[in-house]
């Protein structure tokens, strides 16, 4: 592969105050070793066009806020090196199925509304527990095997970019929120099922999936929303057919009485909350 | 919650047209192997095999069966189609309505038909 010294960014521009429709500009900036997507469009602000607007932070795939539809791919722009695009033509627009703020800032607020929606925390009866705990919910290493994958996601949209039903249909709450209230109904400390079916059973589930797998494909965190999407289906039909087993939440670990601090090993500072 | 029914509905209906669909698979197209079905001569499709079949009351329960089961299936698919399309809640009111009464239609139509079927069968 060659590596050219220079690279051509083709950006999708947007000003809603200018009134014009979006449209493409192409900026050629130099190219180092290394340099990612992100480096690139922080160049271009700097050197050739300030006006430009995304959304990033933490620069290194933990934020999830710089994704991007980048060579016709959702992905991360601090996470996409140009050289490795291999393309003397880079294609940077905001995230498909979103509608655009400015420039390449995507409006994430109905993915996130989806997401509060389908409840993504823990559920119990015993919520005083989960507010002032008295000890550890208790876990067994193969019952956190059921959801530690999805916990990976850092709701960067990807997959809701990538998803050929969010295209179409605006009912349909899509694979991260989804994922995440399975990774919820998975979880043998939460005994949130009920609350969340009130909306998975509606037409905003799982239903409208078509398998595409696209979500899981395009994930940078390597979360496999589809999969979780598809056991979400497989919970709710045997839920329907009343042969869904409703675990009960894990008991509280008491906490232990006869252990005594190893010397040298300093208390733990007060909780500041 | 109708999501939640509807769709599992739509999987046990899946279920039965593979297997009301395998049995006529099994009886139309696969006679030279299995032969089943077929009391008056080797070939599924003569004249005495078809009534045969017309007269037994299974088969005109699976054909009814098969006929429900195929027509929520399919037009379960078709009004998702339909829904992906973006309509409306006026329209998905109007759709769920011709779908459910075309459906219903067709069925009440086919029933008629694997049951007259049956009865004329019965008296030759």
């Amino acid at each position: 592969m060659t590596t050219p010294d220079t690279v051509t960014y083709r950006l999708r521009r947007y000003d809603p105050a200018s009134g014009q429709p979006p449209a493409w500009e192409d900026i050629t900036i130099p190219v180092t070793p290394g340099m990612t997507v992100l480096d690139g469009l922080k160049v271009i602000k700097e050197t050739a066009s300030p006006t430009l607007a995304w959304r990033s932070s933490c620069r290194m795939g933990v934020c999830g806020s710089c994704g991007m539809f980048i060579n016709g791919r959702p992905q991360l722009a601090c996470n996409t090196q140009i050289k490795e695009l291999g393309t003397p033509v880079v294609t940077v627009a905001p995230l498909p199925n979103f509608r655009i703020i400015r420039d390449l800032v995507p409006d994430l607020r109905p993915m996130f509304d989806a997401h509060a929606a389908l409840m993504p925390h823990i559920i119990r009866d015993d919520m005083t527990e989960v507010f002032e705990p008295t000890g550890e919910f208790l876990q067994t290493p193969e019952e956190l095997e059921h959801f530690l994958q999805f916990t990976y996601c850092i709701k960067c949209g990807c997959c809701m970019s990538a998803c050929p039903t969010m295209a179409t249909d605006p009912a349909y709450s899509g694979p991260m929120p989804l994922a995440q209230a399975h990774r919820y109904n998975a979880d043998s400390r939460d005994g949130g099922f009920g609350s969340r079916r009130r909306v998975l059973a509606t037409e905003k589930g799982p239903w409208k999936c078509h398998y595409a797998g696209e979500c899981s494909q395009v994930c940078p965190k390597g979360v496999d929303p589809a999969r979780a999407i598809q056991l979400m289906k497989r919970q709710l039909v045997f839920d329907y057919l009343k042969l869904f087993k409703h675990p009960c939440p894990s008991k509280v670990a008491p906490k232990p009485t006869e252990i005594k601090r190893r010397e040298g090993v300093p208390e733990a500072p007060a909780p500041t909350l | 919650m109708r999501d939640q029914r509807l769709w599992t509905w739509h999987l046990a209906a899946g279920a039965i047209i593979l297997v009301l669909l395998g049995l006529h698979m099994i009886i139309m197209h696969l006679d030279v192997l299995v032969g089943i079905f077929n009391p008056g001569s080797p070939h599924p499709t003569d004249w005495v095999n078809v009534v045969a079949r017309a007269k037994a009351g299974f088969f005109t329960f699976s054909y009814i069966v098969l006929l429900g089961a195929a027509l929520f299936h399919g037009l379960y698919g078709f009004r998702n189609i339909l829904f992906e399309l973006g309509p409306g809640a006026e329209l998905k009111k109007a759709l769920n309505v011709v779908l459910t009464l075309g459906g219903l239609g067709l069925f009440a139509f086919g029933t008629w038909a694997a049951w007259a079927a049956g009865a004329l069968a019965r008296t030759l």
